[in-house]
């Protein structure tokens, strides 16, 4: 007896799940369904993973894969045609654009430099700001500010602010840390406490415990940032194949889906730049 | 009659499960660290891996050394357990031979309360009390020297300091008890041939309880070594030769701190970091077994 009915309940569940999975389908013809595919950039994977969260919800039907292999690697994909997009921390190459790659830019990644709030040091070449990295430099005297040994932090290996610092200033692989932190929180609290730290953090997490230093007499501010006068920050493209009116039309909505308000709102909550 | 016997096997294969949860971890554990860690030792080559000083796990051409994080490793749980292990005995001493009824229980107390404080707390108090202190000595000690590079006070210095008052519990209460379990005729004797007390203690109470403070020891390295909140916290975090006053890394906090954004073969390289603590905490281990079979013989 028990077993009959089981058997009745269970073929009740199956015809339930096939009837639903049936009149979705049909119920929803109207909405987007398919593959997104997205390969590059790692230091875009906050943005990408947070972007194609936010665009899955709204687009129950589209799953999007984003691969994280690097920027020459995504641009290379999108030129063979086995990606849709190709992520890119960089500006594209004449080459790369040569291949048909063009260059959309969703967002702009700014790094700010910090120092304690007593340092008198408020402004710093970009050269010497490399300098100080690589240990070249290692008293604020040199500078014009007090004597006071330089204490350089940054970030861990593998970390994208530490891996977009280095590559912006031309710095990378040479740089001598005294403190490799973990965490943008712990590089903020540990130069804000240790007199003579220099560090760098994501440009939206800055706040008054410690000085924001301009570079090359530039302020880390969004307005110097977007007129292009601070050079520490890097533009993050989604390269397609052709211009994007030309793409499918889950391209064409994962885009549209960016410049969006939640789009927007994405591109701020993980830290980045909207450009203008 | 036979519901009893039913009820004396289920409670019996209960227990078993139980006993099998611990065994089963274990040998998980072991196998999973095998399998994960050993296959950077062969991509990377066992001596550049072990023995190589350069970390640059994200450069173009990267490079995996982790001598100096193994290094940093040994020397900061040998220099605490130097340091920890007199104070944690003549505190165990004080506890167990000198101290009246009452002060004794003041001191077992606040030992019992040290180690029950989280060891993020330790590494909080570093940050904001023992480091700004170790900055101001470094700046005392390099005032001038240019070659050195400033590291804001954490220092290997500052992780030592921790790990010794981090073991101090560990020695202090094992050692208290295996004091306390020597027999009163071997300190009746000694002052019967006319010992002073300080040569009782020394002489004859400490070597009948050195199995047992051995124990307490060896503890004490098992949790110096496996430390990693504290030590991330204070250390600084870079890979450096573990001098004193530099920033450096222990095996704990290589992982800790890579482990989030570590991809391929850097990723693999973090678990054969975890294989060599491993393996470490496994040596430790074996030789507490080694001690307290040593103890029990001596107990006879």
């Amino acid at each position: 007896m028990k077993k009959k009915i089981f058997a009745a309940v269970a073929a009740a569940c199956v015809m339930a799940v096939t009837f639903t999975g049936c009149g979705k389908k049909n119920s929803e013809s109207g909405e987007l369904t398919g593959k997104l595919t997205l390969a590059g950039s790692t230091s875009m994977e906050k943005l990408c993973e947070a972007m194609s969260e936010s665009f899955m919800e709204a687009n129950q039907g589209v799953t999007v894969t984003v691969e994280y292999t690097g920027s020459g690697a995504g641009l290379e994909s999108l030129a063979s045609g086995s990606v849709d997009i190709g992520n890119a921390s960089r500006g594209l190459k004449d080459e790369e654009k040569n291949n048909g790659a063009v260059e959309n830019i969703i967002a702009i990644d700014g790094i700010a430099v910090i120092t304690d709030t007593e340092n008198s040091v408020k402004d710093v070449s970009a050269g010497n700001l490399a300098k100080i990295y690589t240990g070249e430099i290692t008293n604020w005297s040199e500078l014009g500010g007090a004597n006071q040994p330089i204490v350089v932090i940054g970030r861990e290996a593998g970390s994208g602010t530490r891996d977009a610092f280095e590559e912006l200033m031309e710095v990378k692989d040479a740089c001598k840390y005294a403190q490799q932190l973990d965490s943008t929180g712990a590089v903020l609290a540990k130069v804000a406490t240790t007199p003579g730290a220099i560090g760098y953090v994501s440009l939206d997490v800055v706040d008054n415990s410690v000085t924001g230093l301009k570079i090359d007499g530039a302020e880390p501010t969004e307005e110097q940032i977007l007129a292009g006068k601070y050079i520490l920050q890097r533009p993050f493209v989604m390269a397609t194949k052709g211009e994007i009116k030309d793409q499918n039309e889950i391209v064409r909505a994962w885009f549209d889906y960016i410049k969006s308000d939640a789009g927007k709102d994405v591109i701020r909550k993980v830290g980045l730049i909207i450009p203008q | 009659m036979k519901k009893k016997a039913f009820i004396e096997k289920t409670a019996k294969s209960i227990f078993l499960t139980c006993a099998a949860v611990a065994i089963f971890a274990v040998c998980a554990i072991t196998i999973y660290m095998l399998v994960k860690g050993t296959p950077a030792l062969k991509e990377v080559g066992v001596s550049e891996l072990l023995f190589g000083n350069i970390w640059e796990p994200t450069a173009d051409n990267p490079s995996y050394g982790i001598l100096y994080i193994i290094l940093a490793s040994l020397f900061g749980t040998g220099a605490a357990i130097l340091i920890g292990v007199p104070i944690g005995l003549l505190t165990a001493v004080y506890i167990s031979e000198m101290a009246g009824k009452k002060i004794a229980k003041i001191v077992r107390s606040s030992v019992e309360l040290l180690a029950a404080i989280p060891s993020v707390i330790y590494g909080l108090i570093g940050m904001m009390v023992l480091n700004p202190l170790m900055f101001k000595l470094e700046n005392i000690v390099f005032a001038g020297d240019s070659s050195h590079q400033f590291t804001g006070g954490a220092n290997m210095l500052s992780a030592i300091i921790i790990l010794a008052i981090m073991i101090l519990p560990t020695v202090i209460s094992v050692s208290t008890s295996s004091i306390k379990a020597v027999q009163d005729n071997l300190r009746a004797a000694s002052l019967a041939l006319g010992a002073t007390k300080e040569q009782t203690i020394f002489k004859t109470v400490i070597p009948a309880a050195k199995s047992g403070i051995l124990t307490g020891v060896v503890l004490g390295i098992g949790r110096a070594l496996g430390e990693a909140m504290a030590i991330n916290m204070v250390a600084g975090g870079a890979v450096n030769i573990p001098l004193p006053f530099n920033s450096v890394r222990t095996l704990t906090t290589q992982i800790v701190s890579e482990m989030s954004y570590a991809g391929g073969l850097h990723r693999k390289v973090l678990f054969t970091v975890g294989l060599v603590l491993y393996v470490f905490i496994m040596i430790v281990n074996f030789i507490l077994l080694k001690a307290r079979k040593a103890g029990e013989k001596d107990g006879k």
